[in-house]
């Protein structure tokens, strides 16, 4: 890892650009906005070069401050950079650098606003570019809400084209020549006679200039890397050899292992501990009390973990309802309570009107908690030591956690560096930092020693803040064979105050719109439309999961209007494009109608068609989905997925990330659930939380459009469709409705 | 006690049950094998005894008698196992964490079926499982790699 966090603090104290014989770009204009966030131009701090291209004599440094947990952010960030700085990006230094506020991500909570991604009206425009103030003003260098693409691809083209107009000023001057006269190539400066400079070698005049401001960003259709299929990621070589060291497998001299128990009923306090086995077993070096839990301090992470399962421990109760059927008992009663009354952001025509007349269709739905159960489980390093502490790990938010160890450890969070490594899996687990204050916690009590913990896979899952569970009534009419009132109300935990409470030690007032997302922002104009989130109480904590909110809405809305659809005796493509208000949306949907060859639900015999559309993190992915009522139970055949990004930067990943979304969205759709006794989840291991396998996995056929209006990432967006078209498919094949995930309660898959 | 791991002969002082996958991460700091389950249900942990698959996570340490094999030893970023060039051509990885133990599963069964079908490579595949849902990637890279060794 780099010390650009230091060189950059350094470079502000003394004054000056020089940077150990090198220049690191865009330092100092971000400096003032990010000090002063409520004082300074923040127009001007938006679109202010930010610290992303380091260069010195020994090479190129690309600093990619989004985490890459798998969905290849680091490649699509350094080609962003390189594709303006005209460098292979396989030659650079790739790396996250130290987390600072310079890197906060502006977009992540632009799709929190009360207003559905179509509309791109004025209002609902300004609102989005107020969100980046509380994003910067709350340290949000953070990664997720498919929001690294959106935040980059201006900021980081442009640091790229001032590092290379810098670049070529430093060669102009050298070579006594205009810039202008001059072009850059692989890594050089050509002059205009042929001769060239490489960049390394002008680092050190280059770092006595101010930097080159003026500069504009080249046409897309002059685009080398970006857009092209051809382009590879940067990380999966490494990835293929075994070579590439995940938080997992980082080792810092010295270090120990450390392993815990924390109550399985997440906050219920250890009542008491028994550790004399445990104290007398090979390699164990200590045994303390951790918040909630015990842990163990040995030579060997097998150790370690063999030692923790030694201790007998009398947990207190969970601070939630202890079981499955009781949590749902809660959530049910908060549906249509006005009490838990919590959010409309939908309500066109007159519902309770048309629902007081004639024949009202009602149905209830049922959401799971899930676990994320990334393959890599949650892991870091700690280290404190003469009034500092050293982290490393693989994290989505390096700079919560940097303030939280602070507080544990009791120094200044600028005594605090954390160090971000490659993640195994995410899916939303690692915006979570518990295993990190334990760590902490543990460090702070052996100081000078850095204490590696890791969580067992059943701790992993035990301490899985799961995806919320909900309860969702739908109530609707038809008319002339079409759908014409449509009123959902979804009942469930608050999600983002949840979270916060943890990350921030205070919860975030107001209603909580991850409760409806993915239902009210739907881009469908029916004639009487409502859509109400209603809180139910906190019970076992949540977090956000791959797709967040409309991982469970995107079920919910496309189920329900299935339904609607099927007694209106309409078809369910033919359909949502009638309802359908959004052109970019349509084109979608037009999309996945062309390529499946649509032609109503029947397939053939002992098969059926289903098909979904969800409009999430402003990309709207409609997939039509195939299968077969075989002798060992459905298989899925084929997924046909389009998606719309307004503009391609990786093709050959996107493919992968939309893919991957949906094996994600049908492998917890068919087979996965956490449910609660004792205040515990009864899964703590992958055979008893079953993803998909290659042998259920069918074929694919995904076509990426570039007709809306805004850059999009796609890291979550292929997930919340799959399960209703996998449901409609189902019952297009057997009759049978899924109002209730995991599918395999009622079917089996083979 | 001996271990002979990607050639190398390593004497390690360990508990004879404990698990060959935590001997080769703690105490020979070969981590390209992944720890994801314990239990011998993801495949993360695969390497070869004697050139076939086994889950490191669930062999103990004592009851090795043959020459181990680790994703460091099947093929180097100069000197790729075919295996190895199929998943980079076909761009598998996503998060990587559990392509070690794909290939290493992978590399084996193509040792043991050189022309396997469709269904072969489904069934084989089948034990080691991604979270990230590569399958799709996974399934074309094993024809290739089964077409490249057989070309070979």
């Amino acid at each position: 890892m780099s010390t650009v966090g230091k060189i950059a603090r350094r470079t502000f104290l003394i004054g000056s650009a020089a940077v150990a014989g090198g220049v690191a770009f865009g330092i100092h204009v971000v400096k003032r906005p990010i000090d002063n966030p409520l004082l300074a131009d923040l127009a001007e701090g938006e679109a202010a070069i930010t610290p992303y291209v380091k260069i010195d004599a020994n090479g190129i440094t690309l600093i990619t401050p989004r985490a890459d947990k798998g969905q290849g952010s680091y490649s699509v960030q350094a080609n962003l950079i390189a594709e303006e700085l005209d460098i292979d990006p396989a030659t650079a230094t790739i790396t996250p650098g130290m987390p600072g506020p310079a890197y906060f991500n502006g977009a992540v909570l632009e799709e929190g606003v009360p207003f559905p991604a179509y509309d791109q009206s004025a209002v609902a425009e300004a609102m989005r570019e107020f969100m980046a103030v509380p994003a910067k003003l709350f340290q949000m260098q953070m990664t997720g809400g498919s929001s690294t693409v959106p935040d980059g691809y201006v900021k980081l083209r442009m640091a790229g084209a001032v590092a290379r107009e810098t670049l070529k000023e430093a060669a102009a001057k050298r070579a006594g020549v205009a810039r202008g006269d001059l072009k850059t190539q692989d890594g050089h400066v050509i002059l205009p006679n042929g001769d060239k400079l490489a960049y390394t070698d002008l680092a050190a005049e280059a770092s006595q200039l101010a930097p080159i401001q003026d500069v504009a960003l080249r046409d897309p259709s002059e685009w080398r890397l970006l857009g092209k299929a051809a382009t590879r990621r940067v990380d999966i070589p490494e990835k293929t050899t075994g070579a590439i060291k995940y938080g997992i497998d980082h080792a810092v001299e010295g270090m120990v292992h450390a392993a815990v128990r924390a109550n399985p009923g997440i906050g219920g306090d250890v009542v008491s501990y028994d550790a004399s086995a445990a104290e007398g077993m090979r390699g164990v070096q200590k045994v303390m009390p951790v918040a909630h839990g015990v842990a163990v301090i040995a030579d060997n992470t097998w150790r370690a973990f063999k030692a923790v399962e030694a201790i007998e421990i009398e947990w207190g109760p969970g601070p939630y309802p202890a079981s499955s059927p009781e949590i749902f008992e809660t959530l049910a009663a908060a549906v249509n309570n006005e009490e838990a009354f919590d959010h409309r952001q939908r309500n066109e025509g007159d519902v309770d009107t048309s629902l007081a007349n004639g024949e009202v269709f009602e149905a209830t739905y049922k959401l799971p908690y899930l676990a994320h159960a990334p393959m890599e489980p949650m892991n870091v390093i700690a280290l404190v030591e003469g009034g500092k502490v050293t982290i490393w790990t693989g994290t989505q938010i390096p700079l919560f956690i940097r303030n939280r160890a602070a507080l544990i450890a009791g120094v200044e969070a600028e005594n605090v560096d954390v160090h971000v490594l490659p993640m195994g899996g995410s899916f939303g687990h690692k915006l979570e930092m518990t295993h990190c204050e334990q760590a902490v916690e543990i460090a702070a009590a052996m100081q000078g020693t850095p204490v590696k913990l890791t969580w067992s896979r059943e701790e992993d899952m035990t301490h899985d803040y799961p995806r919320p569970a909900a309860v969702a009534v739908g109530r609707g009419k038809v008319a002339d064979g079409k759908v014409d009132t449509f009123d959902l109300s979804v009942g469930q935990s608050a999600l983002a105050p949840s979270w916060f409470g943890r990350l921030m030690g205070m919860g975030i007032p107001g209603p909580d719109a991850t409760i409806t997302t993915g239902s009210w922002d739907q881009p469908f104009g029916i004639p009487n439309y409502r859509v109400t989130g209603y809180r139910a109480p906190e019970m076992v904590p949540v977090s956000s999961w791959r797709s967040v909110g409309a991982s469970g809405n995107g079920f919910l809305h496309n189920a329900f209007l299935d339904e609607l659809i099927h007694s209106a005796g309409a078809d369910p493509l033919e359909e949502r494009l009638r309802l359908c208000i959004d052109d970019t949306s349509r084109k979608v949907m037009e999309a996945v109608g062309e390529m499946s060859g649509w032609n109503g639900t029947d397939i053939g015999e002992n098969r059926g068609r289903g098909v979904a559309f969800t409009l999430s993190f402003g990309v709207p992915c409609a997939q039509v989905i195939d299968v077969t009522n075989t002798d060992q139970g459905i298989k899925i055949d084929k997924v046909f997925v389009a998606a719309d990004v307004g503009r391609v930067l990786d093709p050959t990943n996107i493919d992968a990330q939309l893919f991957g979304g949906v094996i994600f969205g049908l492998s917890h759709a068919m087979n996965c659930e956490l449910t609660y006794e004792n205040y515990a989840p009864l899964q703590n291991n992958y055979h008893q939380y079953e993803g998909m396998r290659l042998y259920q996995t069918p074929e694919f056929e995904v076509k990426v459009l570039e007709n809306g209006p805004k850059i999009r990432g796609v890291g979550e967006p292929g997930l919340p469709p799959a399960a209703p078209a996998l449901a409609g498919a189902i019952f297009a094949a057997t009759g049978t409705r899924l109002r209730e995930m995991p599918f395999n309660k009622f079917v089996d898959f083979v | 006690m001996k271990l002979t791991v990607n050639g190398t002969e390593y004497e390690v002082d360990v508990e004879p049950d404990m698990p060959l996958l935590w001997v080769l991460r703690d105490e020979l700091g070969l981590t390209g094998t992944k720890y994801g389950c314990g239990v011998a249900q993801c495949g993360a942990c695969t390497v070869h005894v004697d050139g076939t698959a086994v889950r490191s996570c669930q062999l103990a340490a004592a009851d090795i008698s043959g020459e181990i094999t680790t994703i460091e030893g099947l093929g180097s970023a100069e000197a790729l196992h075919a295996v190895q060039e199929a998943w980079i051509e076909h761009q598998v990885a996503q998060c990587g964490y559990c392509q070690s133990g794909q290939i290493m599963a992978a590399a084996s069964f193509l040792e043991f079926n050189t022309e396997p079908t469709d269904e072969d490579i489904d069934r084989a595949m089948s034990a080691n499982l991604c979270r990230c849902g590569t399958y799709p990637r996974i399934r074309a890279a094993v024809k290739s790699a089964a077409a490249k060794l057989n070309g070979a």
